[in-house]
């Protein structure tokens, strides 16, 4: 079990953070974040579901915007574009 | 975040889905228990009171996913002061029922001492819990979400915490010569060795020197209406607080509501509703708040009527009148608090369980004194644990969020490592984030805010370490595009 943080394609970016718990995901998901450009994609993978509030949280914040959500069997799927 | 394009699967009704049916076993399985319980003797209700409660803050701590560890940690690592916040609002309403309960004369409530180790006590906990990812009730929860991590956290808490007071003769010079001569000086009891052990030296030695004290006590008008809620509510709990979250909006929040409303120049009134906000996207950490307060109040509540209508001080005195007397402290006692609290019964569990492997911990004040080890299964604080992690485990399969989670090497040495540390811290503080900070700051005692101190301290130097560490690692090729 590995965190994993792939360039699917131009602007398109993966980082799966399953198995991971607090506080992981959030720093992960910080940390990638910062890696891309204004307007690019990010899915993001994960199944701790409190470390999923403290995302929504910063990219309030940061504004990055969570355009998509896949909830479901304990793992998450959500799509963030940098702002 | 626009929510408009977000796209959200509908939630299911309860019985539409396995975990939903999960949820209700455990509910059926927990009363079956409970009955079974009552037909043996009705005295068990006493017992019964703490498991119950417990199964109530599990549920709440899990819908407000209320937990310490990642208020200090979002904050500091990723300016996120949503968790900080609702636990400010959680303090303040607690107090309120805390109040209550304190003029009504069923409080159960005990002022801390106040010393140094206050303070030291805050930051170690603060520090190892950044590592393990949950705080003392946090890790409780998670466990209830099927988060093995969070269990060996629980684990390496308890044993630390029993190890830790239970330190043997090396530890003896560790410690001061005048704690051993001011613990010869109390009388105690041979068969506890009070001279014996750097944790013993350091409680009879130390913290029995010092005192403390309720706001309450201090105000003083002997109107106990007016001493109880302006000391402890309004000057204890609600104005800090409130100081508290006006710091959190400045420092963190404020930014981001200016820029998603397109402000330029901010009225008094616009920076009410910027921490109007502030507190809104914190409700359900601020429901979970009040229910938190309401039931930690009502327990204090039942547990006192219970008292009085039993005729004792401590179920200890019950559990000898039911014919158990094993696992009893010299007093004929056992660690029985009255309200919500986390860490001292995790301590008897690892005691309970080194004692089973033939090592005798009731050479000691903590156990020998003042907790005693009974045995899990009767072990009322412990089963109100239990309860947090069937609470939270019976609302997390219902909100499908239940998955078993088997953690990584890393993950498992910091929650080992983590865990010791806040063991240390919370038997030096004399309790958790909840014993030592949320139920003191509650009941008018000024100590809380200091072990909060010590926590924030801590956990600045935790997030800093953490910080090291991920760097180091995302250096490899792990984190590369």
């Amino acid at each position: 079990m590995a965190i994993k943080f792939d360039k699917v394609s131009d602007g398109q970016y993966q980082l799966d953070v399953s198995g991971y718990v607090c506080p992981h995901p959030q720093m992960y998901t910080k940390k990638a974040l910062q890696k891309l450009q204004s307007g690019d994609e990010l899915a993001l993978i994960f199944d701790n579901p409190s470390s999923g509030e403290s995302i929504i949280a910063m990219c309030d914040t940061e504004g990055d915007e969570i355009f998509e959500r896949e909830e479901g069997n304990g793992s998450t799927t959500w799509k963030i574009r940098k702002g | 975040m626009a929510t408009d394009s977000t796209q959200v699967l509908s939630n299911p009704g309860l019985l539409a889905h396995k975990g939903g049916y999960k949820a209700m076993a455990l509910v059926a399985l927990t009363v079956i228990l409970s009955l079974g319980l009552l037909a043996n003797d009705t005295r068990w209700i006493y017992l019964l009171v703490y498991v119950w409660f417990g199964v109530a803050y599990g549920v709440l701590l899990q819908y407000g996913r209320f937990c310490m560890a990642s208020a200090i940690r979002d904050l500091f690592a990723i300016k996120v002061p949503r968790m900080a916040v609702g636990v400010m609002i959680a303090t303040a309403l607690f107090s309120i029922t805390a109040g209550l309960v304190t003029v009504s004369g069923y409080s159960t409530f005990h002022p801390h001492p106040l010393g140094w180790h206050i303070i030291a006590g805050g930051l170690i906990f603060g520090f190892g819990m950044i590592f393990t990812g949950g705080c003392a009730s946090g890790s409780l929860y998670k466990t209830g979400e099927g988060n093995m991590g969070s269990m060996l956290v629980l684990l390496s808490i308890s044993f630390s915490m029993a190890l830790f007071t239970d330190l043997g003769s090396w530890s003896n010079n560790l410690a001061p010569a005048s704690w051993a001569e001011s613990a010869l000086d109390k009388g105690m009891p041979e068969v506890l060795t009070v001279t014996d052990g750097w944790f013993d030296l350091f409680t009879a030695g130390y913290v029995w020197n010092l005192s403390g004290g309720t706001v309450a006590d201090m105000v003083g008008t002997g109107n106990v209406w007016i001493d109880v809620f302006v000391g402890n509510v309004l000057l204890t709990a609600i104005l800090p607080s409130l100081v508290i979250l006006v710091i959190l909006y400045m420092s963190t929040y404020r930014k981001g509501y200016i820029r998603r409303n397109k402000l330029e120049s901010l009225s008094l009134g616009d920076e009410m509703s910027g921490i109007w906000a502030m507190i809104t996207t914190s409700k359900n950490t601020a429901i979970a708040g009040l229910g938190l307060g309401i039931f930690a109040g009502l327990q204090m509540w039942a547990t006192g009527a219970l008292r009085e209508h039993y005729e004792i001080f401590n179920f200890g005195e019950l559990l000898m009148k039911m014919g158990y007397s094993e696992g009893l402290s010299i007093q004929e006692t056992v660690f029985d608090p009255g309200y919500w609290y986390i860490t001292t019964q995790e301590a008897q569990f690892g005691g309970w369980v080194m004692s089973l492997f033939g090592r005798d911990v009731t050479d000691n004040i903590f156990f020998g004194l003042q907790n005693g080890i009974p045995n899990p299964l009767i072990n009322a604080p412990l089963l109100m644990s239990v309860g947090i992690i069937v609470g939270a485990a019976i609302l997390s399969l219902s909100r499908r969020e239940f998955k078993w989670k088997i953690p990584s090497v890393e993950t498992a040495v910091f929650a080992i490592v983590g865990g010791a540390l806040m063991g240390i811290g919370a038997r030096l503080g004399m309790g958790c984030n909840v014993g030592a900070f949320f139920a003191a700051v509650t009941n008018g005692d000024l100590t809380g805010w200091i072990f909060l101190a010590g926590m924030l301290i801590g956990g600045l130097l935790g997030v800093k370490a953490f910080n090291v560490w991920l760097n180091r690692k995302s250096a490899g090729d792990e984190f590369d595009i």
